[in-house]
C-alpha cells in the first residue's frame, strides 16, 4: 500500500519534470528540423536554361516542418520511451490482428481465395481492376518466393530481381529463337533460374548476413548490365518484344486465328472479347501464385524447410547438431530462385516486352520491402503488403509520386516498432508435448 | 605510357572520392557492425547541398574562387553532418539490440527514402553545375598524347590528403577519437569504463556524413551534374573499397578506395566503359570470397 502511494507521488513528480524535458527535447527536435529542412526543403533549384540552375526559397515550408515535427515530438515522446528496445509495445491492434489470423487462418484463407477466383465475374469487376488484380499477384508470388530466402531461410537477398530477370529472358529467348510456348517454357524458365541461384549462391552462401546480402545486390545490378550491354543476344536497352502470349490448351486469344488453328472463341462458340486473354492471364498467375503458396507450405513440413528456420534463428547450434549450413542455404536460394523465375516468366508473357529497365534494383527493394512489411515469414502478410503496395499509386497522383517515400519510411517505421513485421504472429512450428514425440 | 598516366591520374582522383565516403562504412562498421546502407545518400545530400550553397553564395555576390570554396566547404559538411547524426538517431539506434538484419532492412529504408526525398524537393533531373575551378597544366607531352593534371583534380588530392592525415591525428589523440577506438574494440567494456557509447557512435556517424559531404561536393566539381540516384552506385563502389581494405581500417579504405578508382579508371581505358560497374562488383565478390577480412583487415571470430 505504501509502496503504491509511494509510486503514484514519484509518478506525479516525473510528470511534471516530464513537462519540462519534454518541451526542451521537442524544441530540440524542432531545431534539428529546421536545420535539415534549410538547405533542401527551403531552397529548390530549378533549369533556367542554358545549363544553369536557379533557386527559389520555401521557408514556409521549412516553418511548417519545423512545427510538425515539434508537435510531434511533444505527443510521441512518451510512447518512444515506451517502445526503446523492439518489441516491448505489449498487445496493439497488430498482434491481436496477427492472433486472429493465425486462429482462423484457414477460414480466412478460403475466403480470400474464393475472392481472388470471383474477382472477375463480380459485377463491379472491370478490366482495369483484373489488370490491377494481375500485377498484385505478380507480387504476391514473387513475395512468396522471396519469403523462402528472406522469411524462412533469415538469408538477405537484395539482388532478387535477377532471379526474376533470369526467368522472363529465358522464354523471351526460347521464344523468340526456338518458338517455344509459354507452358513449355515455363519449366525451363524456372530450371535457368534456379540452376543461376546455385552457381551465384554457392561461393557466396557462406559469408555472414549483411555481406551476403551486398553480394547479391552486386549479383542483381551485374546480371541487369549484362542484359543492358549483350545487345545481340538481349537487344540491350530496347529489350525483346513480340514475346507469345499464353494460349489455353492450345487455343490463343485472338480476334482471327492463323491458318489451321483454331481460337478460343471459335472453340467455344463465344462472342471474342479482349477481355477474355486477360482474365485468362488473371487466373494463369493466380494458379501459379497459389501453387507457389502450397508448395512453400509443405516444404516449411519437410526437414529441408526445418531446417532453414532452424539456420535462420541459430547457425552455430544448426552446425553443432550436423546441419550442413551451405547446403541448406543453397537450397533454400535456388527454390527462392526458380519461383523467381516462374514469376519472371509469366511477367514476360504478360507484358509481351521486356526490357533491363523492369528489373533494377528498385523492383528488388520492393519485393523486400513488400516481405518484410508482411511480417517475415507470414504468407498471408505478403498478400496484404503486396495488395497494399501495388494498390496505393492507384489512388491518385499524389499517392504515386511519394509511393517510394513511404515504403522507405515504412520499412525503417516496421523495423523499429515491429521488427518481426506488421503481421507476424510466431507460432513454434513445431511443439514439444509430454511423452510425445514432436508433432507439427 | 602516356595514356597510362593519363588514366592513373583519373583513377588516383576518382579513389580519392571513393576513399572518403568509404571511410563512414569503415568506421560505422567497425564500431556497430552495421553496413549503413544509406551513406551513399547522405553522400548524394552532399552534392546538392554544395550546389544549392554555390548558387546561394553566387546570389549573395561571393565571386572569389577560394573564399567560395571554403564556405560551400563547410556549410556542406555542417547540413550532412545533421543528416548523418538524424539518420542515426531515427532509424538505427532504436534498433540496437534488435535481431541481426534489422538495422541493414532499415538502413534500405533510409536510402529508398532520402532517394526519393530529395528526387521530390529538387526534381528528377540532373542538376548542371558551371565550372568553378578550371585549368591545368600539363605535365608532358609524348607521341601528340599531352597528360594533363587539371587545378581541380589536384585540388581532390590535396584535399583528400588533408583530411586523412587531420582525421588520422583526430582519432589517435583526442579524447573522442579515443572513445571510438575504445568502442570499436569492446562496447559494453568501454560503456562500463564511461564511455558514453550513444554519443560515440553518433559522432561517428557524424564525422562519416562530413567527409561524405566532401566527396559530395569534388563530384559536383568534377563532373559538373548531379542527380538524386548518384548515391547507390557510389555508396556501392565505396562500400567495395571498405570490404577491400579491410573493414573496421582507416587506412584500409583509403587504400581500397584508390583501388577502386584505379582499377575502374584502367577498365573504361583498356577495356570496356559499359561494362566498368561489373569490373568494381566482380572485385568486390572476389574479395569477399577469397579474402573476406580484405588487405589490412583482422580476422573476426564468430562468437556464440
Amino acid at each position: 500500500m505504501a509502496a503504491a502511494s509511494g509510486l503514484a507521488v514519484e509518478n506525479s513528480a516525473r510528470a511534471t519534470l516530464d513537462w519540462t524535458a519534454r518541451l526542451k527535447d521537442a524544441v530540440l527536435a524542432a531545431l534539428v528540423a529546421t536545420l535539415l529542412a534549410l538547405p533542401l526543403v527551403g531552397v529548390q533549384t530549378y533549369d533556367i536554361g542554358g545549363g544553369a540552375l536557379g533557386i527559389r526559397t520555401h521557408f514556409d515550408w521549412v516553418a511548417i516542418a519545423a512545427a510538425v515535427v515539434f508537435a510531434g515530438r511533444l505527443a510521441l515522446h512518451r510512447r518512444q520511451r515506451l517502445h526503446r528496445g523492439g518489441e516491448s509495445g505489449g498487445e496493439t491492434v497488430f498482434t491481436r490482428l496477427a492472433a486472429w489470423g493465425n486462429r482462423r487462418a484457414l477460414p480466412i484463407t478460403l475466403t480470400g481465395i474464393a475472392f481472388a477466383v470471383a474477382l472477375p465475374f463480380l459485377p463491379f469487376s472491370s478490366r482495369y481492376l483484373i489488370d490491377l488484380g494481375t500485377t498484385v499477384l505478380i507480387y504476391v508470388m514473387l513475395g512468396w518466393g522471396l519469403n523462402v530466402v528472406v522469411g524462412l531461410a533469415g538469408l538477405l537477398d537484395l539482388g532478387y530481381v535477377a532471379f526474376y530477370a533470369v526467368g522472363a529472358y529465358t522464354f523471351a529467348l526460347l521464344a523468340r529463337d526456338l518458338g517455344l510456348t509459354f507452358w513449355q517454357a515455363l519449366p525451363f524458365s524456372g530450371l535457368v533460374a534456379a540452376s543461376f541461384g546455385v552457381i551465384l549462391g554457392f561461393p557466396v552462401l557462406r559469408l555472414r548476413g549483411d555481406y551476403l546480402a551486398i553480394v547479391t545486390l552486386g549479383f542483381g545490378e551485374i546480371i541487369r548490365i549484362v542484359l543492358l550491354n549483350w545487345s545481340p543476344v538481349t537487344g540491350g536497352p530496347n529489350g525483346i518484344s513480340d514475346i507469345p502470349r499464353p494460349s489455353f490448351f492450345g487455343l490463343p486469344f485472338a480476334r482471327a486465328a492463323p491458318e489451321g488453328v483454331r481460337t478460343f472463341h471459335q472453340f467455344f462458340g463465344v462472342e471474342f472479347s479482349p477481355a477474355q486473354r486477360v482474365t485468362y492471364i488473371y487466373f494463369v498467375i493466380l494458379t501459379l501464385a497459389l501453387v507457389t503458396n502450397l508448395f512453400t507450405l509443405r516444404l516449411r513440413r519437410l526437414p529441408i524447410g526445418r531446417a532453414w528456420e532452424a539456420l535462420r534463428e541459430d547457425e552455430v547450434a544448426c552446425r553443432a547438431l550436423g546441419i550442413n549450413p551451405t547446403n541448406v542455404k543453397l537450397s533454400a536460394f535456388g527454390i527462392g530462385a526458380m519461383l523467381g523465375g516462374f514469376a519472371g516468366c509469366f511477367f514476360a508473357t504478360r507484358q509481351g516486352f521486356i526490357s533491363p529497365e523492369s528489373f533494377t534494383f528498385i523492383e528488388s527493394a520492393t519485393i523486400l520491402a513488400i516481405v518484410v512489411l508482411g511480417g517475415m515469414g507470414s504468407q498471408m502478410g505478403v498478400v496484404l503488403a503486396a495488395i497494399l503496395l501495388v494498390s496505393l499509386p492507384e489512388f491518385g497522383r499524389a499517392f504515386a509520386e511519394f509511393r517510394m517515400l513511404i515504403f522507405g519510411a515504412a520499412m525503417v517505421a516496421i523495423m523499429v516498432w515491429r521488427p518481426r513485421g506488421l503481421l507476424a504472429h510466431r507460432e513454434p512450428s513445431l511443439r514439444l508435448r509430454a511423452g510425445r514425440s514432436a508433432t507439427p | 605510357m602516356a595514356y597510362f598516366l593519363q588514366q592513373l591520374i583519373n583513377g588516383l582522383t576518382l579513389g580519392s572520392i571513393y576513399g572518403l565516403i568509404a571511410i563512414g562504412y569503415t568506421m560505422v562498421y567497425g564500431i556497430i557492425g552495421m553496413i549503413n546502407f544509406a551513406h551513399g545518400e547522405i553522400y548524394m545530400i552532399g552534392a546538392f547541398i554544395s550546389i544549392i550553397a554555390f548558387l546561394v553564395l553566387g546570389l549573395i555576390g561571393v565571386s572569389y574562387v577560394p573564399l567560395a570554396l571554403a564556405l560551400v566547404l563547410l556549410t556542406t559538411m555542417l547540413f550532412t553532418a545533421i543528416y548523418g547524426w538524424t539518420v542515426e538517431r531515427v532509424a538505427y539506434r532504436p534498433l540496437r539490440g534488435s535481431f541481426r538484419l534489422a538495422p541493414l532492412i532499415s538502413a534500405i529504408g533510409t536510402s529508398i527514402f532520402l532517394q526519393n526525398y530529395v528526387q521530390i524537393l529538387q526534381g528528377a533531373r540532373e542538376k548542371p553545375m558551371l565550372p568553378v575551378v578550371q585549368g591545368g597544366f600539363t605535365i608532358f607531352e609524348s607521341g601528340g598524347f599531352a597528360v594533363r593534371l587539371s587545378y581541380l583534380q589536384l585540388l581532390i588530392m590535396l584535399v583528400t590528403l588533408a583530411l586523412m592525415a587531420g582525421f588520422s591525428t583526430f582519432i589517435a589523440t583526442t579524447p573522442l577519437g579515443r572513445a571510438q577506438r575504445a568502442c570499436e574494440q569492446d562496447m559494453q567494456m568501454a560503456a562500463l569504463l564511461g564511455v558514453d557509447v550513444d554519443r560515440v557512435i553518433s559522432m561517428t556517424f557524424v564525422m562519416g556524413a562530413a567527409l561524405a559531404a566532401v566527396a559530395g561536393l569534388m563530384v559536383t566539381l568534377y563532373y559538373g551534374v548531379v542527380d538524386f540516384f548518384i548515391g547507390f552506385l557510389a555508396g556501392v563502389k565505396a562500400f567495395t573499397a571498405a570490404v577491400l581494405g579491410g573493414i573496421g581500417s582507416l587506412p584500409g579504405a583509403m587504400l581500397g578506395g584508390i583501388l577502386i578508382g584505379l582499377i575502374e579508371a584502367f577498365w573504361s581505358g583498356y577495356f570496356s566503359v559499359e561494362y566498368k560497374d561489373v569490373s568494381v562488383f566482380v572485385v568486390l565478390i572476389l574479395v569477399l570470397v577469397f579474402r573476406p577480412t580484405g588487405l589490412l583487415g583482422r580476422p573476426e571470430l564468430e562468437k556464440v
